[in-house]
Order: structure tokens, then C-alpha cells, then sequence
């Protein structure tokens, strides 16, 4: 069958696994049904254990799902203690449901494959050798990649079950209130793991710093922990986050930052109390910096900065230009160390943030969002998930939920090395076109035809150069001509999920 | 690409003509002037594979209407005959001659371009060149640098080179450049060919470098060599006119149209007569104005 973005789904998949195809993104307003994990009772004072294998032990069967939380980055070491632990236990066929992988996590992962111990997958994203082990049939049933708005609606609605979630973090009391702020490896805000929290059967805390009772803030609360293991080492703080965030000199990340700021401030949106997500990297960094300079010589003040945090936003917050900051995960140790200082940055679960099936998502109430794209096609349909060659080295991350934004931005190059950035047809769509609004590229911007008002506003903007999408794809081909097509067999190695569950693109195993 | 003896030149910006990645990229920051370095920049293994990919590039990459300069090797070096025939086939703006110290060197230049143009079918004088003054004899002879060639399209001076053959080097004041600025400025004025003041290459000094930016432009130069994009703003912020400049200068253009509705070959402006410097100066004010978003299709002021 072939869905609204005109890609082709395989029927028997599509039957076998009960799954939709995308339709619109619009969400409606459809009444959903919520689950609720079970309970095992306890009035224990401390939940405080020390074998990890005795927990694994009492809690985890075979054909199980397990979850993990990715605030740690490759600071991890929560994942790797428990993942070589059940596979020397020898468990089988379990479905592992982290909120993302990271690259740390990878040989383990692989590992675990080859030996039976995981069978499914379904995470944000994945990179590098899984990234690769998954696209050439490594696993034998597709991976689903899901956004962490959809993850959260999928764990609230129980498509996604979570028996065991094994949570690392800085601190806990014994009874298990936690929070991810304070103790050596402090990552700030725990908004992904707090939905896992909720919801798992069984909640399981790593942690190296036990504190007294009671922890507060408690992000994690006693009333939904089992067991509280302590292990020597919960994370290396160095390898959390980029330490000093530094400002790019990349002339050409400068212009496209530049350009964007004059998207953002010749927009409709731009006024007294506007909302914005920028996201990481060098160019969303850059943008914020001029973003700063513009509000401060328009007097204007934001009502609120969402997302994955960055230094250079924690200090705009601090510096009074932006009121609050709704921060779902911190993306340095800067933007990490300033939760536990300033009480208005606030921490969000999955849930808050971006949740399509909510009374009320923060995204909802988003007026910009910049997002970057490994490939944007003609139609806007944006790729952040395999590369040039096929191959899985991406995440879906929030892209497809801030992209509810009023006014959503994609940067991108027009081409990378060899490769062109603006395409006629993405190789897997993620976002979909119909969600961006502006694509940015050092040669002009594309404004979606759908936007006439965004036509209007910013054809009066000198230095604004319009430029057809078409047209930027055709520069594009010019510069690195047409590639081969990539070659694929028939066999599907992962579904990508739009944030409403329906299934919007498939990536297929890579021909060697 | 044709040669354009009057253009907007506030800013050439160097690039290394031997870095596909910044040749590409070239054209997208705003400069007037682009400058493909095969001299300096490349290394003597690279000489080959740089002037072939700024001939591939010449040919293929847009520029984003920037006029496009390339300096080529010097006379003294075994590479010359070959950048000249290239950069003549490629159809290049403009050919740099490095390190010139006197008319013959340019006259020599052009002999050998008008050879090549020959050799390729390319329409004579359709490429203009221009004359780096890098040492002592080349400011000594800056007049008849300027004057060797009608294809001459302007000098700039080059205060490396040149302050180390004046036994000095470059000081934050700039004064160790003050003979050689005024001398480069007075022939080029004096041939009406455009002038660029040399290189500031402490990208970290911002405030030197619109303190040595606003010097060259109160001279009278024409635009800055530059070595990073980033720079580019900060040249265009200084050469901007003012309000008052611009609306002068709209009225003076207003009064050309009058003169000229008049069938009146007289020029007047407020009872007095509007001289030819005045009207020149006048369209380079609204030239600049509009490369820089001052003033909108109709000519009304739009800056802040």
C-alpha cells in the first residue's frame, strides 16, 4: 500500500504487525485509552540492593521488554552493567525499548543480537556500527523508530509494554526518590526516563550516590521504584555533553545562522513574549547568539525556550530574555548544571513535551522551531535517519513533534562533500513535508507554497533571497550531479513511525 | 564573463584557489570582488591542481555575481605562462599580476594575454588586469603602473611584502603604510583605476579592524582585501552612506532627470551649478545604497 507521502508499504508487514499508514498531520482530536503498569507492593524504608543479578534475577523473564533512558550520551555506563549482565545470564528474546541509543551502547547491542538475548528493537535512533549491523540484516524483525513524543504516546497507550526499565542516575534516596542533578555524572534534566518511571511494571535505579531520605527534587518519585542498585561508577560527567559549548567560525554555519535569525525576526511570530526550540549543533547554536542580539535591541522577550537545552539558551534565561525554559533533556554540562540554579527551567517528561495523543503538548504552544535535516526533498519531506549510502546513522529525536511548531525551520548546506542536501526525493522521510515551513541554505530559503502568508511577510525582506525549492535542488545537482540510486533488497529493517503511530516510511537492507 | 571596468569593488575577498570546499562556497557571502589565489595560498606541489580547479570553477561554480579575480604566479616563477593561458581560456574577469614594479611588467602581462586570446578564439580585451604593489620600486612606480594599459582595472597595495622590503613589518597604527597607501591612492585616482587597501588578518581584532577599515575608506580607497567572509559585513557597515548622503545624492540624481527633461545640458541643483565629480560621487553613493539594501526599487531611503 502507499501512503500519503507517497511511500510504498510492504501489505503482509503492514497486516502481520496491525499497522496504519500515514495519513495527515493533523492529529484531530480522537479519544485515546491509557494503561496503567502494575504494582507489586511494598512498605520497605530502603529498596537499597546490591547484586544487580539477584534484581535481574527477581524481575526479568525471557521474551520481556526492557528500557534504559539516553540522558547519559556516551557518558553511559548504566546501559552496558545491566545489557552484559543479561546476556551472561543467558536470557532470550527480550524487546529492548530505550528512549535512544547511543554510540556506547553499540557492541553490546550487536551482541546481544548475534546471541538471541534481544530479538526487537524500538529506540529514537541508532548510529555507527548498530547503525550499520541493522542495515545490512543484523536483526531479524524491523526496528521501529519512533519520536519521543510518539514513545511516550505509545508507552501511555500500551503499544509500547515496559516490564523492567533499568534507570541510571546521579542520586537516590533508598527509598528512590532521584533526580538528575546533583552527583559527578549530572546530566539535569531526566524528561525521557520519567515517562519509563511512570509506567514500567518494574522500576529499577542505578545509582553511585546514595543520599538521605528524603531527595528533593524528587523527579523520579519512591511511589513508582522497586529497587535502588548501587554500582561504583553511573557515568562519566566528561563525556555527557560537549563541555564549553564554543561558538562555530564557520563562515558558511555563520550565514545560515545569520539567515535564520532573519527568518525568526521578520516573521509574524516574532513579538513580546514568542516561543522557540533552536536544538544542538553549531549552526542552532550561532542562531541563538543572534537571536540574543536581535532581542536585545528589539526589546523583545520570549515566554518560554523548549527542547533540548544548550548553554548559550540557559544564559539568555539568566540574562532575562527568555522567562522560562521547558527542558525535556540538557544537551551540556552548562544548560545541565543550571536546572539545579534557576528554578525557571523547568523539567518535562516526554510526555509534556510532545506528546500528539495529550490534552496539551508543549510543542502545541510552540511558535518556532529550528531543525536541521541530513536530506530535504522538493516536497520538504526532511530525512534525519539514513545517509547518503542507505545506511541507518541518524535519530528521529523531537523533529517530527517540534515540527508541529507554528512556524518550523529546517538548515542545511545544500551539499555536503559529494553529496547533495536538497533532493528530488528524500531516501527515508521522517518529518513530513506538510509540518516545514522554511528550509534555510546558504543560497537562499524555500518557504513552503502551502505558507502564502510567509511568502508575503518575507518577500519585503531585502535581504531575504527567495529562492524556489526546485530551484535549490537543480543548484544542488549542479554542483554534485545525479548519484547512482542506492541499491536495496526487498527484506524491511525498520519502520519509521510518524508521532500518531502510523507507519511513514520503511528502510530496507542495504545491497552489499 | 566580460570584463566591467566601473563596478561596486568595497570588498575582494582571498581564497585559496588549491580548497575545493571554499572555492565553491565562494560566491554565497555577499562579496563584491573574489579573488582565486594561485600564487601565496597553494603550495608549490599544488601549483597544477589549483589552477585547474579554479579553471573547472571558473566555468562551472556560481559566484553569485561577484567579479571574479584570479592572481596568478609571478613573472619570475615557471608557472606564470601557464596560469596566464589558463585563466585567459577560463574566461576569468580579471588576471592579478603579483609583486609588479613597473609598466613593463603589466605591458608584458598583456601581451601575453592578448596572445592567448588569440590562441583560444577568446574576443580581445575582454579580461582586465590589475597590479599588486608589494614593494619599494612598485610604490616608487605606481603612476605608471596605473597608466600601462587601458585594461587596467585598479592597484592594491600588499603591506607584507611591502614592509618587509621597506626593513619593517606591520604595526597596529598602520603608520610604517602611510607613504605607500597615499602614493598607491594618488596614481590610481590620478589614472581613474579603483584602489584596495591590503589585508587585516587578525580576524579576533574586530575593533582594529574597522578602525583600519574606516582610515583607508576616509583616504578615498575603493574597497579592502579581505581573508575571511566574516569580514565582509564589517567593510560593507563602513563604505554605507549615510542618510544625508544618499538623499544628496538622490537629489542630485533628481536634478540630472530635470536637466534632462529640460533638453538643459547645465546640471543645477538649489540655483547652483552641479559639477561632473559631484554627479559621479552621486552614483556611487546610490550604487553602494543599493548593494546594501538602503534604499528600495523606487529609490526611497530604507536603512535604519
Amino acid at each position: 500500500m502507499e501512503n500519503k507521502v507517497k511511500r510504498n508499504l510492504p501489505d503482509d508487514l503492514m497486516t502481520k504487525m496491525n499497522l496504519k499508514p500515514f495519513e495527515s498531520v493533523e492529529i484531530g482530536n480522537p479519544e485515546v485509552k491509557r494503561v496503567a503498569p502494575k504494582v507489586q507492593v511494598t512498605t520497605g524504608e530502603s529498596k537499597v540492593v546490591d547484586s544487580l543479578e539477584d534484581v535481574i534475577k527477581k524481575t526479568l523473564k525471557d521474551g520481556m521488554t526492557i528500557s534504559f533512558h539516553h540522558h547519559f550520551r556516551n557518558g553511559d555506563f548504566a546501559f552496558n552493567k545491566v545489557m552484559n549482565l543479561i546476556i551472561k545470564m543467558g536470557y532470550q528474546n527480550l524487546t529492548l525499548a530505550p528512549s535512544s541509543l547511543t554510540g556506547v551502547m553499540n557492541d553490546t547491542v550487536i551482541e546481544a543480537i548475534k546471541r538471541g538475548v534481544i530479538t526487537n528493537i524500538t529506540s529514537s535512533g541508532m548510529r555507527g556500527s548498530l547503525g550499520d549491523f541493522v542495515s545490512h540484516g543484523g536483526l531479524e524483525n524491523p526496528v521501529i523508530f519512533r519520536s519521543h513524543g510518539n514513545r511516550a504516546r505509545s508507552i501511555e497507550e500500551g503499544e509500547i509494554k515496559i516490564d523492567v526499565a533499568f534507570l541510571g542516575v546521579p542520586n537516590a534516596d533508598p527509598a528512590g526518590n532521584a533526580n538528575g542533578q546533583e552527583g559527578d555524572a549530572v546530566f539535569g534534566s531526566l524528561g525521557y526516563a520519567l515517562i519509563d518511571a511512570q509506567y514500567a511494571d518494574k522500576v529499577v535505579l542505578l545509582t553511585d550516590n546514595i543520599v538521605d531520605y528524603p531527595n528533593t527534587p524528587a523527579s523520579i518519585k519512591q511511589t513508582q521504584v522497586d529497587y535502588v542498585v548501587q554500582v561504583d561508577q553511573i557515568g562519566d560527567a566528561d563525556k555527557i555533553g560537549s563541555g564549553a559549548t564554543r561558538f562555530t567560525k564557520d563562515p558558511k554555519e555563520l550565514k545560515i545562522a545569520q539567515t535564520v535569525n532573519q527568518v525568526i525576526t521578520n516573521s509574524p511570530y516574532y513579538k513580546q513574549g514568542f516561543s522557540f526550540q533552536t536544538g544542538s549543533g553549531g549552526a542552532a547554536l550561532a542562531v541563538t547568539r543572534y537571536l540574543r542580539e536581535s532581542m536585545l535591541k528589539d526589546g523583545i522577550k520570549a515566554s518560554f525556550a523548549l527542547g533540548g537545552i544548550t548553554k548559550p539558551t540557559t544564559d539568555l534565561l539568566e540574562e532575562g530574555l527568555v522567562k522560562k525554559i521547558m527542558d525535556v533533556q540538557d544537551f551540556d554540562k552548562g544548560a545541565a548544571a543550571s536546572m539545579a540554579q534557576n528554578k525557571n527551567q523547568q523539567e518535562i517528561d516526554a510526555s509534556w513535551y510532545a506528546d500528539p495523543h495529550n490534552k496539551g503538548a508543549v510543542v502545541n504552544n510552540l511558535d518556532v522551531a529550528i531543525l536541521s535535516a541530513l536530506q530535504i526533498d522538493t516536497n520538504f519531506n526532511v530525512n534525519v535517519m539514513t545517509g547518503s549510502d542507505g545506511v541507518i546513522r541518524g535519530a528521529i529525536g523531537g523533529h517530527q513533534d517540534a515540527a508541529a511548531a507554528k512556524m518550523t525551520i529546517i538548515t542545511a548546506p545544500l551539499v555536503r562533500g559529494r553529496n547533495a542536501t536538497v533532493v528530488p526525493e528524500v531516501e527515508t522521510v521522517v518529518t513530513p513535508g506538510d509540518s516545514i515551513d522554511v528550509l534555510v541554505t546558504e543560497r537562499g530559503i524555500a518557504i513552503n507554497p502551502r505558507r502564502k502568508d510567509l511568502i508575503a511577510a518575507f518577500a519585503k525582506v531585502p535581504e531575504l533571497n527567495i529562492v524556489d525549492i526546485k530551484e535549490l535542488q537543480e543548484m544542488a545537482q549542479k554542483q554534485v550531479g545525479i548519484p547512482k540510486p542506492l541499491e536495496y533488497t526487498d527484506r524491511v529493517v525498520a519502520l519509521i513511525q510518524y508521532r500518531d503511530g502510523t507507519i511513514i516510511d520503511t528502510i530496507k537492507q542495504v545491497k552489499d | 564573463m566580460t570584463y566591467v571596468k566601473n563596478r561596486l569593488r568595497r570588498t575582494m575577498m582571498f581564497v585559496p584557489g588549491n580548497n575545493p570546499a571554499m572555492v565553491k562556497d565562494a560566491g554565497i557571502y555577499g562579496a563584491d570582488s573574489i579573488m582565486l589565489d594561485l600564487e601565496d595560498a597553494v603550495s608549490l606541489t599544488e601549483k597544477d591542481a589549483a589552477r585547474m580547479l579554479v579553471f573547472k570553477a571558473i566555468k562551472t561554480v556560481d559566484f553569485g555575481g561577484a567579479e571574479i579575480v584570479v592572481r596568478i604566479n609571478g613573472q619570475d616563477t615557471p608557472f606564470y605562462d601557464q596560469d596566464v593561458k589558463a585563466m585567459v581560456r577560463a574566461g576569468v574577469d580579471v588576471i592579478r599580476l603579483p609583486k609588479t614594479e613597473s609598466a613593463a611588467m603589466i605591458k608584458k602581462l598583456v601581451a601575453d594575454m592578448e596572445k592567448a586570446e588569440e590562441e583560444y578564439g577568446i574576443q580581445k580585451d575582454s579580461i582586465g588586469v590589475m597590479a599588486a604593489i608589494e614593494s619599494a620600486k612598485g610604490v616608487l612606480n605606481a603612476p605608471e603602473i596605473a597608466t600601462a594599459t587601458p585594461l587596467m582595472m585598479g592597484l592594491a597595495v600588499s603591506g607584507e611584502d611591502y614592509t618587509a622590503d621597506m626593513h619593517t613589518h606591520r604595526y597596529p597604527d598602520g603608520r610604517e603604510l602611510e607613504f605607500a597607501r597615499n602614493m598607491v591612492l594618488q596614481a590610481a585616482r590620478a589614472a581613474d583605476v579603483y584602489a584596495f587597501d591590503t589585508v587585516f588578518s587578525n580576524m579576533n581584532d574586530t575593533e582594529g579592524f574597522y578602525r583600519e577599515t574606516k582610515y583607508i575608506y576616509e583616504l578615498g580607497y575603493d574597497g579592502k582585501s579581505l581573508v575571511n567572509p566574516r569580514q565582509i559585513p564589517m567593510v560593507n557597515k563602513v563604505f554605507n552612506p549615510t542618510k544625508e548622503e544618499i538623499e544628496n545624492a538622490l537629489s542630485v540624481q533628481n536634478a540630472i532627470q530635470e536637466a534632462k527633461a529640460k533638453g538643459s545640458g547645465v546640471i543645477s541643483m538649489n540655483g547652483k551649478m552641479v559639477d561632473k565629480p559631484v554627479v559621479e560621487k552621486a552614483n556611487r553613493v546610490i550604487e553602494t545604497a543599493k548593494a546594501s539594501n538602503l534604499i528600495d526599487e523606487e529609490g526611497n531611503y530604507i536603512g535604519e
